[in-house]
Formats: structure tokens, C-alpha cells, sequence
């Protein structure tokens, strides 16, 4: 079976070069742009919604971009069973589509927080987290936000938990899940979760900006890594 | 032809950390009496049709779909007959 990304380009999408260059110069998968005024989802297995600011963050983060022609085709991908990835705006774009659930308001310090931080991975039987090693505790990846304060009413907190939809925690070098390792003020220390089906992902840290051992961190190549072994196995 | 006003508010049950914020410099300022400030959004825009009921449906549809985000938001808004 054949493993190609689409990157989908949104005016204002400024890490889907990232996000290719990751893809195909570090990691030598097939992966192809995908214009927002396009339908065609040219084959792709898989689908990335990069990071940036999409139409300018106008209104809320990635309300707009959730009516782009290419997102009527990559819900009723999403719904048929296909996967789909989407960071950071990515991210916020499947949560407007109602891809994913809950809703993103601003970080709790109202600054725009950008540094790396450790995520402590709370499933690792997702398509998205297979083949993090278990010996593995954290992953070191940067965020880039200002509004990834991730906010779920009780009952979804739960229905997430329960469901063991939560991927990805804020956490501290050593693992610990704590408030002073949460960045951004989301509940729940919420760094990234998945779709009841477990076919949708989204996470607000930058896993292609860590993807490329000059830059001195791989440990996003391990998210890539477990698409491609569930797509190739 | 209408002019419509739309108010989207944040839902009570959602934090609202720029509100939190705002309240902190009016402290700062010596303004002491102010609680539970809350920040939302005011859209203005006109709506092209002769009939009320016609422009009212259009401006539901319009902030249930796009201006406002139902799981965070509620909305309400008036519409003024422009001659």
C-alpha cells in the first residue's frame, strides 16, 4: 500500500513547507501540497493540516478555513475511515469542523508561548503514537501558539479520558503532569487528542519542527513514523 | 435593506482569560469595583433583502455557522430597517 501525505495550503499556512520538507527530505515519504480551493485530494493516504495563521486567525482560529472547498473532502475522508493529521492550527481547524471535539481559547498568560516542551504520552496504541518506544517517557517538541488553551465541558473531559483519546500531556522533563508544565493553561494538561474512531488526530505542539537531527530534535519523526507503520502494515 | 448588529458572547460556563486579564489593569488603574469582566464581539453589517423575516433568517444562519462557534458562544443580534 502506497504512503503519500497531502499537505493542505490555507491562505496564511506558514509551516506546510515544514511539514513537507520533514516528510519527504528527512523522512523519504510521498507527499504532495494540496491548495484549499481544490477538492482533489490527489490519493493521499494521509492528510496534514499544517500550523500557521489562516486567514489571518480572523474571527477565531480556523473558522474560515473550516468552509475552504478542499475541507468538504477532507470531512467526508475523515468520515469514511481516512486519517487525518492536523497541527497546531491544524489543530484548531478540526476542532471548528467539529472533527474533533472541544474548542481552543487564548493561553491563560495571553502571551503568544513559543519553546519547546516535553509531552508525557498517555496512549501509545493510537495510529499516531504506535511506535513511540516504550522506554520513551517524554517527547521533547516546540509549541507556537497563542491560543492552545484546550477547554472541554466535564462530561467531555471524561468521555475523553474513558476513551483514552488523550495522546499527548504537557509534562515535565521527567514526565510529571503538573500545572507548572502546562503551557498554555488547558485542561487537563491536553497537548493532543485523537477521534473516537482514533482515525483523527490533533495536536497543538510541532512535531515537523522536530524532525530534523540538524535542528537537534527527531522526536516528531516518531508521530510520522507511526502513521507510516500503520499505513505500510 | 437591514442593518444588523450582532453581540456574540462567551458562554458563562467557558473562562475567559482575556477578560481575567483586562479586569487585573483595571486594579491597576485604582478602578476597584469591577467583577466578572468578560470580553465578546460586535459585528455590524448590512443585510441586502426588503423582508424581515428573509433578513432574520439570514443572519441566524450566518452567526450559527460562521460568526459564532456553538460549543463557546451564544449570540444575539437586532436588525434596524435602513430606507
Amino acid at each position: 500500500m502506497s504512503l503519500k501525505f497531502g499537505v493542505v495550503v490555507f491562505p496564511g499556512s506558514n509551516c506546510d513547507h515544514d511539514a513537507y520538507y520533514s516528510l519527504r527530505k528527512v523522512l523519504d515519504y510521498d507527499v504532495e501540497f494540496l491548495w484549499h480551493k481544490e477538492t482533489d485530494l490527489k490519493q493521499s493516504r494521509v492528510i496534514l493540516l499544517p500550523g500557521g495563521f489562516s486567514y489571518g486567525d480572523y474571527l477565531r482560529t480556523g473558522s474560515i478555513a473550516r468552509f475552504s472547498p478542499i475541507m468538504d473532502s477532507v470531512i467526508s475522508f475523515a468520515n469514511k475511515g481516512g486519517i487525518v493529521i492536523g497541527i497546531c492550527n491544524g489543530f484548531q481547524i478540526l476542532l471548528e469542523a467539529s472533527l474533533l471535539p472541544g474548542v481552543m481559547i487564548r493561553n491563560n498568560s495571553l502571551k503568544f508561548a513559543c519553546k519547546d516542551v516535553y509531552l508525557s504520552v498517555e496512549n501509545r496504541e493510537t495510529i499516531f503514537s504506535s511506535e513511540i518506544s516504550s522506554d520513551k517517557k517524554v517527547l521533547k517538541i516546540p509549541i507556537a501558539h497563542g491560543e492552545g488553551n484546550y477547554f472541554a465541558d466535564v462530561d467531555l473531559l471524561n468521555e475523553l479520558e474513558t476513551n483514552k483519546q488523550i495522546v499527548f500531556r504537557y509534562a515535565d522533563a521527567d514526565g510529571n503532569v503538573n500545572d507548572d508544565s502546562n503551557p498554555n493553561g488547558s485542561q487537563m494538561n491536553i497537548a493532543g487528542i485523537v477521534n473516537k474512531k482514533g482515525n483523527v488526530f490533533g495536536m497543538m505542539p510541532h512535531p515537523e519542527r522536530a524532525c530534523d537531527p540538524t535542528l537537534g530534535r527527531t522526536d516528531g519523526q516518531q508521530i510520522f513514523k507511526s502513521i507510516a507503520n500503520y499505513i505500510l502494515n | 435593506m437591514f442593518k444588523a448588529t450582532v453581540l456574540i458572547k462567551r458562554r458563562p460556563s467557558i473562562l475567559d482569560p482575556q477578560g481575567v486579564a483586562v479586569e487585573k489593569g483595571a486594579k491597576h488603574l485604582g478602578i476597584s469595583n469591577i467583577k466578572s469582566t468578560r470580553i465578546g464581539k460586535l459585528i455590524e453589517f448590512d443585510v441586502d433583502v426588503k423582508d424581515r423575516t428573509a433578513a432574520e433568517k439570514e443572519v441566524n444562519e450566518y452567526c450559527s455557522k460562521l460568526l459564532s462557534n456553538p460549543i463557546m458562544e451564544d449570540f444575539e443580534f437586532n436588525l434596524e430597517e435602513v430606507k
